[in-house]
């Protein structure tokens, strides 16, 4: 991946092992983080926000130093950034590279937006959707059943 | 509660397979001479009915049904004017302490998926008894249950849904297990009050089938089981408007007349005017006996969710 140079000199540098997740839509970088729970990594977080990008004109950046994530977690990232490219970095190299897939089930990211349903009125209920659609992207709430549009989504997520 | 495959809790009608449900209904038989003269396969069990929205109908059936089970029953008619909602306590917590005095909790909410939440948090099982717009699976039940009794089969019969089926949960229910067993349904009701198209495609699709549209009760008489629902007056702003489009979903002596021989007419009630009075005389005026069976049905349930043997 290489590093980003603006003219005051700004460098995002490579790292040697760890998740590059490039392509994030400019604005939504530290959403992808509070979607991944990382709250206490274990490696370093190096975020770039709004930085320049041929493909978008603006994107964030998000690297993830000696952290690994499992699959299930990196797929959140479907909601927020669906054509985000998650790169795996290995000794300097890139090994792998892949988009998230929304999972089947998604919980605590999103809310119904539906007033009379269950899961916004009970402070004990956590929100939970399940995969109606990928393309395009709709879920259904698991308590009332109604159904969440991607604009909706897309609506909550950039809130 | 888990026991083996089956169900541990009642909460939407989807949950249900076609096998379990058979399973439910052949246990209704077997109950349905109990359902006068009781039975004791639910001794020193207690069902715990937690109203949140009144409903006098659905709460006599079920505390009917538990007590010719033999059981007993606690009541909570109006939870609402509780002390504890009053302090905002959450549904997760009050089914977390009414657990303790019972062995099944029946709830009707106003809030959508909230029988869902007290399932998640309670130990015993929970029967929604309606939540909100969403729900009444065991409405669904009971109606599906009738049309078996009365015509002796489902599949194959032609079965016309007629009214309100735009906000009638019932209707949307009943037409999901109606496709499962393969009846051929007819939706009657105006434009204003149609099917929900999206939920109309998913039945089709799930089920294979198709279902025919009409806008007048007159155009349905070919039917075996005509299923009436109220046109609420709340839904239509203009006074006008109603009164235009109510003519077409009564269900009057006259077209009664034209019915196919041996129709039946089901109501999930309460009705106001659109089954004309006079038909209440007709044998075909199935919609009393359609509470009646009711009690079986929720007789079956509540046995089949606590493992009881009939």
């Amino acid at each position: 991946m290489s590093g980003l140079q603006s003219d005051g000199g700004l460098k995002v540098s490579r790292i040697e092992n760890g998740i590059v997740i490039d392509h994030i839509p400019a604005g939504r970088g530290l959403k992808c983080l509070s979607v991944l729970g990382l709250q206490n990594p274990k490696g370093s977080i190096i975020v770039a926000i709004n930085v320049p990008s041929k493909r978008q004109g603006r994107k964030d950046i998000v690297k993830l130093e000696n952290i690994s994530l499992a699959d299930r977690v990196l797929n959140k990232l479907a909601l927020i950034a669906p054509a985000a490219t998650i790169n795996i970095i290995k000794d300097g190299a890139v090994v792998g590279k892949k988009h998230a897939s929304c999972p089947a089930k998604v919980s605590g990211i999103v809310r119904c937006n539906n007033e009379r349903c269950a899961s916004r009125n009970e402070r004990d209920a956590r929100s939970s959707f399940s995969l109606e659609s990928s393309e395009p992207l709709v879920l259904r709430c698991d308590y009332c059943e109604r159904t969440l549009q991607e604009n909706e989504i897309l609506e909550q997520i950039s809130a | 509660m888990l026991y083996g495959f089956f169900l541990a809790d009642c909460i939407r009608i989807e949950d249900f397979p076609k096998g379990e449900i058979e399973a439910i209904f052949h246990l209704a038989d077997k109950l349905y001479p109990f359902s006068k003269a009781g039975t004791d396969i639910a001794k020193n069990r207690i069902l715990a009915t937690l109203f949140y929205e009144p409903s006098t109908r659905t709460r006599l059936s079920f505390e009917t049904a538990m007590i010719k089970l033999g059981g007993s029953v606690i009541s909570v008619e109006d939870a609402k004017a509780t002390s504890s909602f009053a302090k905002g306590e959450t549904i997760a917590d009050t089914v977390r302490t009414v657990e303790n005095y019972c062995d099944i909790i029946v709830m009707r909410h106003s809030l959508e998926g909230a029988a869902r939440i007290a399932a998640e948090f309670a130990s015993v099982p929970v029967i929604n008894a309606g939540d909100g717009a969403h729900q009444h699976p065991t409405q669904a039940l009971l109606d599906l249950y009738t049309i078996r009794r009365e015509k002796g089969k489902i599949g194959g019969l032609k079965v016309a849904l007629c009214g309100d089926l735009k906000y009638g949960r019932t209707v949307h229910s009943l037409a999901y297990l109606l496709a499962m067993f393969g009846a051929e349904i007819t939706l009657v009701a105006p434009t204003q009050l149609r099917y929900p198209q999206e939920i109309r495609e998913k039945q089709e699709r799930d089920f294979g089938v198709k279902f025919t549209e009409k806008y007048n009760i007159a155009d349905a008489l070919d039917s075996d089981v005509i299923y009436m629902t109220r046109v609420q007056k709340e839904r239509f702003p203009d006074p006008l408007e109603y009164e235009h489009v109510r003519g077409s979903c009564l269900l009057t002596k006259e077209l009664m007349q034209n019915a196919k021989k041996g129709c039946i007419v089901m109501h999930p009630l309460p009705r106001v005017d659109e089954i004309d009075h006079e038909i209440d005389r007709e044998p075909g005026a199935v919609y009393f006996r359609q509470a009646g069976y009711g009690v079986p049905v929720r007789m079956a349930l509540i046995s089949h969710l606590l493992g009881l043997k009939a």
